[in-house]
């Protein structure tokens, strides 16, 4: 029951329901509802704008549970999703796999890689590990640059138009079918990283993240827990790269930089860093803000043409000054600045 | 032979700067226990600072010099006071992103002005061939490594010598001891980011005679890294070890192998001796209490 003061419980049941109030079934039916209006509202642009987004969230997600939800700093996302890329791509082209059999194997082989590569972890901790990722990274991205039987020496990878057991993807209706396949797959990989801190394992990360000499000491297995949050974590940019590679049906290593990694820490610090949530809101704030700067320079062409000219820099500047600005006036990112909203409706007309 | 030893020339010219470069970066860090992915952006700005007074302003070099190092004292100085010190006692992560975000912005910056072409600088160091146990080497490498070795000798006997460089060090071991024995902890901060700054002036200034003026000189900035990580974060002699083994393996790799594995080997390097020692060659090991 909500109530001015707060929320409480009457029966234990009802402590353990996933939504508690009557707002909260509201949002969520009105953010289903918005879900599936959204291809017959939004033009192919925007869709397609809005299917970036939701490979990006799965990706941020995961970049969460590793960073947000576990404390080990990694610079290394964009590698991983070039693992999870080469590896669908390079399995359902050349092995003849189908898409959803090569995803999952993408999946595995990055969450092998990443726990792989998560191993300095265990000795490695905050800033040196920061760079110990960074070299992962670099490392990653050197192997699918030179390595030239990956892509049979032309330097890029092209896959097909997706097409699972017959289902084949038009081109006119292009955005909409890949936003009802994206969709559900982004769904539960939302859901399987909320299921995560509502597990054992889930506790463990967060116990390593806020002290991990005192977590050993109740009796949390380091090792365990810091190699299965580096491999849980790759999983998620294993399918995120995966579903990349198939939408955007060629795979380079230029769109796996170490830019990539960055775009990706500044979604979880914009959104909030230890939330679920907090990682889907930065991941649309961050996917969202190019094109409407690129429409902000469009409308103002006539009165500021050197907008449109110097727009990459402008892009970049604005990218470093939202994370600069987040992290100064609200580290805690979005996430944090949507619960004080939920605050001030809930206590009104009182102050707190 | 006479391949080793041009290589061996090029790669400690390259090796020097990355030490200065490397140097701002542990000034800070030992000073202020802050990371800055900005790095390489400091010696980018600089280069473009240094340009604007002697080339666009046409100042005599001396006064170009001081004039840019000026800015570049004010401008680490600026970052410190209005973007690393409200982040003071949060979490490395924010600390990382937020020296991150400046990056970016002073790259875009520099491109807002200067656009992406490369810019025309005359040679300030003279680039005649010089004959060195009978294999010709431009002059300016040599010259290069004598800056980069007078600088880098300089703050190492600041640092052992001089009241604000002992008082860097004590901020460094035990910042509420420093406070207590009197020390002004933000003055020392803000030295570490103006030395920083300054150091990564010169080290820019020498890329660009050595290289161009453009956007390249920030990617300079990746490598000082595993440089640091060799030498260890906090040691200052360890970064002139790290930077010139670095430099030189980076010559011999690209001179005798090939370019491409040269960009990357600094980094296996890396990942190979975080594996063997945790912190660095010459860090101090710390002991965690909890």
């Amino acid at each position: 029951m909500a109530t001015a003061t707060g929320i409480y419980h009457r029966t234990y049941k009802a402590e353990l329901a996933l939504r508690h109030t009557k707002a909260e079934f509201a949002r969520l039916i009105i953010m289903a509802a918005a879900l599936v209006a959204a291809p017959s509202v939004l033009d192919s642009y925007w869709l397609g704008i809005v299917n970036t987004i939701l490979i990006a969230v799965i990706g941020a997600v995961g970049l969460n549970i590793l960073v947000g939800f576990t404390g080990q700093i990694s610079l290394g996302q964009g590698g991983f999703l070039a693992v999870g890329a080469f590896t669908s791509a390079l399995l359902s082209t050349r092995a003849g796999l189908p898409v959803p059999l090569s995803l999952i194997a993408a999946v595995l082989v990055t969450a092998v890689i990443g726990a792989m590569f998560g191993l300095p972890a265990l000795r490695l901790k905050g800033l040196y590990l920061a760079i110990a990722t960074l070299a992962s990274q670099e490392i990653i991205l050197f192997v699918v640059k030179r390595w030239g039987f990956l892509t049979e020496d032309k330097g890029y990878v092209d896959v097909p138009r997706l097409n699972i057991f017959g289902w084949q993807i038009e081109r006119e209706t292009f955005e909409t079918q890949w936003y009802w396949v994206l969709l559900p797959i982004t769904i539960l990989a939302v859901l399987a990283a909320r299921n995560i801190f509502r597990t054992g394992l889930g506790r463990s990360f967060m116990a390593v993240r806020d002290q991990d000499i005192a977590a050993e000491a109740i009796g949390v297995n380091l090792t365990r827990a810091k190699v299965t949050a580096f491999a849980v974590s790759s999983g998620f940019a294993g399918l995120a790269g995966g579903l990349a590679a198939h939408y955007t049906e060629i795979v380079t290593w230029e769109r796996y930089t170490l830019d990539v990694s960055v775009l990706y820490l500044a979604m979880i610090i914009v959104g909030g860093l230890g939330s679920v949530a907090g990682s889907v809101y930065g991941a649309i704030f961050m996917m969202v803000l190019p094109p409407i700067l690129t429409d902000l320079a469009e409308a103002l062409q006539d009165t500021a043409p050197f907008l449109s000219d110097q727009l990459p820099a402008i892009k970049n500047a604005v990218f470093g000054l939202a994370i600069i600005v987040f992290l100064l006036v609200e580290p805690r990112g979005l996430d944090r600045i949507w619960s004080r909203v939920k605050d001030y409706v809930r206590f009104w007309p009182f102050r707190y | 032979m006479s391949t080793f030893l041009s290589l061996t020339v090029y790669g400690l010219a390259d090796g020097a700067i990355l030490a200065l470069a490397a140097l701002g970066f542990v000034l800070i860090y030992k000073a202020t226990q802050v990371i800055n992915f900005a790095q390489g952006e400091f010696l980018l700005v600089g280069a473009y600072l240094f340009y604007t007074c002697f080339v666009i302003f046409r100042l005599p070099l001396v006064v170009a010099v001081v004039a840019a190092a000026a800015l570049a004292v004010l401008l680490g100085v600026l970052v410190e006071r209005f973007i690393l010190r409200p982040l003071v006692g949060e979490n490395a992560i924010s600390v990382i992103m937020v020296t991150i975000g400046l990056s970016s912005v002073l790259k875009s910056l520099v491109q807002l002005f200067f656009g992406t072409s490369v810019r025309e600088q005359p040679k300030i160091l003279p680039t005649t061939q010089v004959k060195l146990l009978g294999v010709s080497i431009q002059l300016d490498r040599l010259l290069a490594i004598v800056i980069a070795g007078i600088v880098l000798v300089g703050f190492t006997i600041f640092f052992r010598r001089s009241r604000h460089g002992i008082a860097m060090r004590a901020v460094a071991d035990d910042q509420p001891a420093a406070l207590t024995m009197g020390i002004s902890v933000r003055r020392v901060f803000a030295l570490a980011w103006a030395l920083a700054a300054t150091s990564a002036l010169i080290a820019g200034v020498l890329l660009a005679d050595l290289s161009a003026v453009d956007q390249n000189i920030a990617a300079f900035g990746l490598v000082v890294f595993p440089v640091v990580i060799m030498g260890g974060l906090d040691s200052v002699p360890g970064t002139i070890v790290g930077g010139l083994t670095i430099g030189l393996l980076k010559s011999y790799v690209s001179g005798y192998a090939d370019a491409g594995l040269a960009e990357v080997i600094p980094y296996i390097v890396l990942t190979g001796v975080l594996m063997v020692r945790p912190y660095g060659i010459f860090g101090e090991t710390r002991i965690e209490r909890v």
